[in-house]
Order: C-alpha cells, then structure tokens, then sequence
C-alpha cells in the first residue's frame, strides 16, 4: 500500500453508547464501596506510585466506570498495595481491595 | 388597625401573611394567578425528605386560615406613597392604603428555549424540571412516544451560571432537585441507567450528602463532570449529547431517551415593574438589593418597603419560609413603633 504520510488515530471519545460496563458490574458486586467515589484526589495525591509514574487512581476507577478499561491494563499492577490511600480516602473506599478486584479481573490473577 | 400589602402569594407571601394576621393586623395578599402557592403547587415531592409539596403547601394555608384578603387575578398597576401611607392600585381599579408593603414576588424560572443549543421546544424528548414534577404528579413519566425511557440525562445549571444568557449566579436548589428527581426516576424505573452533568455539585444544606451518597450507593445514578455543549436529536427522537468529562479529560458522547433541564431562578418581571414604581433597586444579577446583606436583608431602601424569599435571591423552601417569617417580625416591630 502506498504510504500518503498520514494515519488514522483511534477515537479519544468516551462512548457511552457502546456497553462495557461488565468490569465495572463486577467490581461493584464485589466492593460496593467503589460506587461511592466522589473524584476528590486524595488517593492519587498521596500515592507514591503516583509520584513517579502516571498511576491514578482516582482515574483508573473512573475510566473503569465509563467502560475505558483498555488503558487499566497495562497500569493496574503498579499499585504496591501499601494502603495510603485507604487512610486517606474521605468516603472510606476499600481502595486496596479495588485494585486487587481490578488486578483479578485484568490479569486473570497473574501479578507480573 | 396597621395594614400590609403582600405582594406576591407564593410560601414567602402565604408565611407572612398568617404570621402578621395573626399579630392584628390587616392583610391584603395580593396575587397575578388564580391559585395561590406559586411554584411549589406545581411540585411533586422535596428534597431532602421526600415530603409532599401538596402537604407542605396545604399547612401553610391551614396556618392562615382565610385570615388575610386574598386579591386574586390582581396585578398592581400603580403604588406611590401617599403622606406616611402607600396607594396601590390593582387590576380592576381597586384600591387599597397600606402601611407597609412586603415584597414577596419570588422568581421566575429560566425559559429553556433561550438556551437554543440544548434543543427545548425543538426536539420531542427534551424537558425541563419543571415539566418532569408535573409528569411525577401525573404518574406519568414518559418519553413522547409513551414508553418509559431507559436512559435519562440531567443538565444542571441551564440559565445559571452562564454569562451567555446574562446570568452569573447560582440557582442554589437545581443541584439538590437534580439529585431528587435521579433517584426518584431509579425508584420509578430501577433499570433506567441515570445521568448527571454538572460543572460543581453544590450540596452545601442539611442532609443533602446523605441525598448525594444514596443517589451513588443505592441508585448508581452515573455523574458526569462536565457542561453540555449542545444537544442533537437522531432518528429515533433520542438525544445525542456531546460534553467532556472533565474528571476523565476526554470527550464523552451519550444518547438518551429523555433529557431533563435543570432551569434555573431568575429575578422576577413583576418585581421589575415594582423597582420603578416603588425605588428599589436590583443587584447586577437582578434580584433585590437589600439594605444590608448581614444584617437587614429584609429591608429595602425605601422606608416602609420589606423584602422576604427569592425576590432577593435563590434560596430553598426552609430559607424561604425563615426569610418571611423574619419579615413579618421585622413588619411588626416597625408596625408598633
Ligand atoms: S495502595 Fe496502591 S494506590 Fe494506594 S497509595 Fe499505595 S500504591 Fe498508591
Ligand atoms: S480518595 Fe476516595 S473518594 Fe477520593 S478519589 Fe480516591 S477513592 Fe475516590
Ligand atoms: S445549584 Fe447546582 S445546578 Fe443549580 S445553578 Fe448552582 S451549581 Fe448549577
């Protein structure tokens, strides 16, 4: 095929239209508490993950609520389960327990 | 006997009404519509408790209890002062010679259609919160082409804080109804999926955060941060919404059966033709300036005029209710002197 130079870039939409909500379902049958989320960031502020890399928390349960799971996958295990942000967190989310639920369900158990 | 006129026979009105009746004195409550109760007769249920607004409504009129005249169908054409007395002139020439005037006019809602862009009077299956009580009272939530709709939208802050229609403010109660009517469509239709956009949540009153985590943690409803840029319609008469999550920073697209617009208060046009008639005087964002925002908020800048409820600002229906009944004291005691 002949290269004219150009490409094209997958959509950066979030569409809520097209249904991939199941990881999600899945979390919220197994830790109820992730409903609860309200976006305030103080899990991925005191994070140390997040400090050096681009883990968010905050945003890996938000991605996972609008069915962007594709992009967990690769981040998800950063997570040292340290626990700071379950300290943290305002609204009492098993912080912990949702990655592991996430980590379970994304990698089928493996911890690489 | 001292006389008060009470402009306007929404709850501000109706509290200080009975509570100055009550005190001796002779009230006229002077309404444009043929019902009293102003806009919370056309609610359904209040947040937070759920509670009626038929019922609220009704014990406010039972505490009257035909106390004060109710004019009716009454606008006022003309009022001046007239020696240490106010003349005011009503629709059908009557007249009346009160000592005091309280001003209760209240708000009006935002009209929808002057935010083009979200399609309503446009497209068949955009409403606003107003129409959606009448559909809960009604026991009829549907979309145009009768069904229930599986998935439904709220756009809080349409006509509030949007400089493109002149308005700055915060409505301060859309947040909270926004949150009511979601989980009241989850109690009506538990599949229904429910969204929420928002540019803040202000759920700053008593017992609203409860509301908040209930409508996350019983209801699921899906809140999205981020203001709607405009609404289309398909072929299906579905709304095709395009907003960004804001949260997520990415563009996100949602189509929905039924789109609900949160319709803000604005500053009310009968109060308007008051201002010139009686000097008062509005604040940038319309509503009634106040002689003192601290301490004589029910006090207006002409003597023997009193302000109480959303004439001089959004406020919700405990505030509003407070509000008069500070007046009414605040009449009484200028009454006495
Ligand atoms: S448990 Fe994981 S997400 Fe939480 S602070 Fe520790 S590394 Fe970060
Ligand atoms: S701290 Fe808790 S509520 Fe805040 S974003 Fe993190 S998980 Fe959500
Ligand atoms: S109360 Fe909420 S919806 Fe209403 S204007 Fe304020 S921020 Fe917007």
């Amino acid at each position: 095929m002949i290269n004219f130079g150009y490409k094209r870039n997958e959509s950066a939409t979030l569409d809520l239209d097209v249904d991939n909500s199941e990881l999600y379902k899945k979390l919220l049958k197994e830790e109820p508490s992730a409903a609860t989320c309200i976006s305030c960031g103080t899990c991925a502020s005191t994070c140390s993950t997040g400090q050096f890399t681009d883990f968010n928390l905050r945003k890996i349960m938000l991605l996972c609520k609008r069915g962007d799971t594709q992009s967990l996958e690769p981040i998800i295990n950063r997570c040292m389960l340290c626990g700071k942000c379950q300290f943290a967190c305002p609204k009492g989310l098993n912080t912990r327990h949702i990655v592991l639920i996430l980590n379970k369900h994304l990698h089928a158990g493996k911890i690489s | 006997m001292k006389s008060i006129a009470i402009i306007g026979a929404g709850i501000a009105g109706i509290e200080a009404a009975s509570r100055l009746s009550k005190q001796g004195h002779k009230v006229y409550l002077i309404e444009k519509n043929p019902e009293i109760g102003g806009h919370v007769a056309q609610w359904d249920r209040l947040f937070p408790s759920q509670e009626e607004a038929e019922i609220v409504l009704n014990d406010l009129i039972k505490n009257l209890n035909n106390r004060a005249e109710v004019l009716f169908n009454s606008e006022v054409q003309h009022c001046g002062k007239k020696d240490r007395q106010f003349e005011i002139i009503l629709t059908g020439n009557k007249n009346l010679l009160v000592d005091v005037i309280l001003v209760t006019t209240g708000f009006d809602t935002f009209r929808a259609q002057r935010k083009e862009e979200y399609g309503y009077g446009i497209y068949e299956n955009v409403i606003t919160s107003t129409d959606l009580e009448q559909m809960f009272k009604k026991h009829n939530v549907v979309c145009k082409n009768g069904n229930p709709p599986k998935r439904l939208a709220f756009v809080h802050c349409v006509g509030s804080r949007d400089e493109k229609v002149g308005n700055r403010h915060c409505s301060k109660v859309c947040c909270a109804t926004a949150v009511k009517q979601a989980c009241e469509i989850k109690e009506l239709y538990p599949d229904c999926e429910v969204f929420n956009l928002y540019m803040d949540l202000r759920m700053f009153d008593r017992h609203f955060e409860d509301m908040y985590h209930e409508a996350q943690s019983k209801y699921y409803v899906n809140f999205i941060r981020g203001r709607l840029s405009e609404a289309g319609e398909n072929k299906d008469h579905q709304v095709v919404l395009k907003t960004e999550d804001t949260l997520a920073g990415k563009p996100l697209k949602l189509t929905v059966d039924l789109l609900v617009l949160m319709t803000g208060m604005e500053a009310c046009d009968t109060q308007k033709t008051l201002n010139t008639k009686l000097g008062l005087r509005s604040d940038t964002d319309g509503f009634l300036s106040t002689k003192d925002v601290f301490t004589q908020n029910n006090f207006s800048n002409t003597d023997g005029v009193f302000f109480a409820g959303t004439c001089t600002g959004p406020k919700t229906i405990p505030e509003t209710l407070a509000d008069a009944r500070a007046a009414a004291s605040l009449v009484n005691a200028y009454l006495m002197s």
